[in-house]
């Protein structure tokens, strides 16, 4: 069937084919992924050129202004120290995102890695993968990385300083914690895709095994990898949120979105713009994100008829 | 059924010995002596950090030091609390009791949410319902537990003024009226919780429920002429209710994070705070013992899931 649609008139007419605008097509349907995907973008260039444009420092303590709900000097309102919290959220935001980006390259790069050796070996060695990869499934995440931090903060802070020393620490460890559905993914991907004739062809040609996974096996495998670490990246910011949330984050001069949250629980019946608009933030780019990763599956999903 | 029970608790006892192994290798590969403490410490004699630091041979090769830390938790020796000055054993035992009443209630409210909405959106995929309920489960799992939380104590508590937000062990009231004040104060951290996790199980069990609902057995149901109130919950229901047992059980660690979060904004005096409050104050013992207690409910909720998964589904509890 799909040979005859091809030969038809009506194909003839469109613009080539291309998997990329198919793929374009396809996300575009799902309009909450396309609305979502302009609110991100929109949020990153808000941190990214945001300084350049609001030129309030954050540590500018004005005891004149606290607490004062949003006006036109300070749009989102001030602390108990009188600071800007829209420039402190301009800069918390940078890190958050910063964070959650990082933590799903570890997650993906760590994943990818295992979930592809355990997909290829045919010995014990896929096993021994399996079975660490459902242990890490069954830790308790947020405990252990608590401890973690709780265990390391000090040795990192000397090494890499204050803020570049918690960056690395919180990365390396939501990363670490959040590797599993990828390598489940890649794994079950790789176990299908390497009994397939065209890697068979590549093996039969002479490529080695390296060659066949790199130029062959994996491309096929991405699309489900894609999807996973996007949501990982809400899952990362979610996580770094929780640990600023709970103080055992960035130090208490970093702003992180948590950490103002953190800061403006207390002053709940007073200055309840301080939690809310931080929080807004948090929930906008986790939201987004997701809907993202739902529009991806859509569009990368090839099984799936739309 | 009962061979099978125990080939789940023998898998079981490798993952959790697995899970101690990386708690101590994570507790041996931390920078400095986490006992150094006690050397600081001046509330602590310096005999007793001498007998502590001999009793857990710092000294030894690793996997003595290991053999030793384990037996030990096995025993029930799980080391003593300098803040709180009592055994940590002890201490966790008085805290569980709440972490795993408010747990426990959150995850039958999820359930009693997830399950009527998850399968009435499968019985009418694509409705006007279950867009509205799709979209509101993907807000639910997008919106964090600390945020929810603090948003609801700013409604309930702060606007309205119907409910406290501090949790309290002694409430003053006896009979009827302690009752009550006990269930109050349970009310906003078992909603956080559990809306968290029912927009998670909503999508759950509406996939599981979409997957049996196109089978044959099911469209045999309706030939035969039986409403579609009993076709969907005796027939369908019944069946698609399994998967979802073992995705409860998968979601634990995550309900874990959930309930740590919640017991530190409403600040209930389960093991969850005394988590953060033992890492704020450096008490080593019991943070190892607690994220301990945390990694063996995990395992637990995954062996109950085995095993009730066994039980329900005949088709694989003989193998």
């Amino acid at each position: 069937m799909a040979g005859l649609t091809l030969a038809s008139p009506s194909a003839e007419r469109r613009p080539a084919w291309s998997p990329w605008r198919e793929t374009w097509r396809r996300y575009r349907r799902h309009k909450l992924a396309v609305v979502s995907a302009v609110l991100l973008i929109i949020l990153i260039v808000a941190v990214t050129f945001g300084p350049f444009v609001w030129r309030v420092s954050i540590n500018d303590i004005d005891f004149n202004a606290r607490l004062e709900g949003p006006s036109l000097a300070h749009p989102f309102g001030t602390d108990d120290l009188g600071q800007d919290i829209l420039a402190r959220m301009i800069y918390g935001g940078r890190i958050s995102l910063a964070v959650g980006l990082a933590a799903m390259a570890v997650a993906v790069i760590v994943g990818t890695l295992i979930g592809a050796l355990a997909g290829m070996s045919r010995g014990a060695l896929g096993h021994a993968l399996m079975w660490l990869t459902d242990l890490f499934l069954s830790l308790p995440q947020l405990p252990l990385l608590l401890l973690l931090i709780y265990l390391f903060r000090d040795g990192l802070k000397t090494a890499f300083g204050p803020e570049g020393g918690v960056f690395i620490l919180i990365v390396l460890v939501i990363g670490g914690l959040r590797w599993m559905p990828v390598a489940r993914l890649v794994r079950a991907q790789f176990l299908s895709l390497r009994e397939k004739d065209f890697v068979e062809a590549a093996r039969a040609l002479g490529a080695s095994p390296l060659r066949q996974v790199v130029r062959h096996i994996l491309p096929n495998a991405l699309g489900p990898v894609i999807i996973a670490g996007t949501i990982d990246v809400a899952a990362a910011i979610i996580a770094e949120s929780t640990l600023s949330f709970l103080g055992l984050g960035f130090p208490p001069d970093v702003p992180t979105w948590g950490r103002l949250l953190f800061d403006a629980k207390d002053f709940l019946d007073i200055a309840a713009h301080w939690a809310l608009f931080p929080g807004g933030a948090i929930f906008v780019a986790v939201v987004a994100i997701n809907f993202i990763g739902d529009g991806m599956r859509d569009a990368l999903d090839a099984r799936r008829v739309l | 059924m009962s061979q099978y029970v125990l080939r789940r608790l023998l898998i079981a006892v490798p993952s959790l010995l697995g899970i101690s192994l990386v708690l101590f290798i994570v507790l041996a590969l931390a920078p400095g002596d986490p006992f150094s403490e006690l050397a600081t410490n001046p509330n602590v004699p310096p005999e007793v950090a001498a007998a502590l630091r001999a009793k857990f041979g710092l000294d030894d090769p690793i996997y003595l030091r290991y053999l030793r830390w384990i037996t030990a938790m096995l025993q029930g020796d799980w080391g003593f609390s300098f803040v709180s000055r009592m055994n940590v054993d002890k201490l966790i035992l008085q805290r569980l009791p709440t972490t795993l009443y408010v747990i426990g209630s959150a995850q039958l409210l999820a359930l009693a949410i997830a399950i009527p909405v998850g399968v009435y959106a499968a019985t009418k995929p694509y409705s006007i319902f279950d867009q509205i309920a799709n979209t509101l489960a993907f807000i639910g799992f997008s919106l964090p537990t600390f945020f929810t939380g603090l948003l609801f104590i700013l409604l309930f508590s702060i606007t309205l003024d119907w409910l406290p937000f501090v949790y309290t062990t002694d409430i003053k009231a006896t009979g009827f009226r302690w009752v009550v004040e006990q269930v109050r104060q349970a009310i906003m951290p078992v909603m956080v919780l559990g809306l968290f996790q029912a927009a998670s199980m909503t999508r759950f069990v509406r996939s599981a429920m979409l997957d049996v609902i196109r089978l044959d057995y099911v469209t045999t149901a309706r030939a035969k002429g039986l409403g579609q109130a009993r076709v969907i919950v005796k027939h369908a229901m019944r069946n698609a209710l399994i998967p979802v047992v073992t995705l409860v059980a998968l979601q634990m660690p995550a309900v874990f994070g959930g309930a740590i979060v919640t017991e530190q904004i409403f600040r209930i005096p389960g093991i969850g705070s005394l988590l953060i409050s033992s890492i704020l104050s450096n008490d080593t013992p019991v943070v190892m013992a607690v994220t301990f207690v945390f990694a063996c409910l995990v395992v637990l909720f995954n062996l109950i899931a085995d095993v009730l998964y066994g039980w329900l589904d005949p088709r694989i509890s003989l193998r």
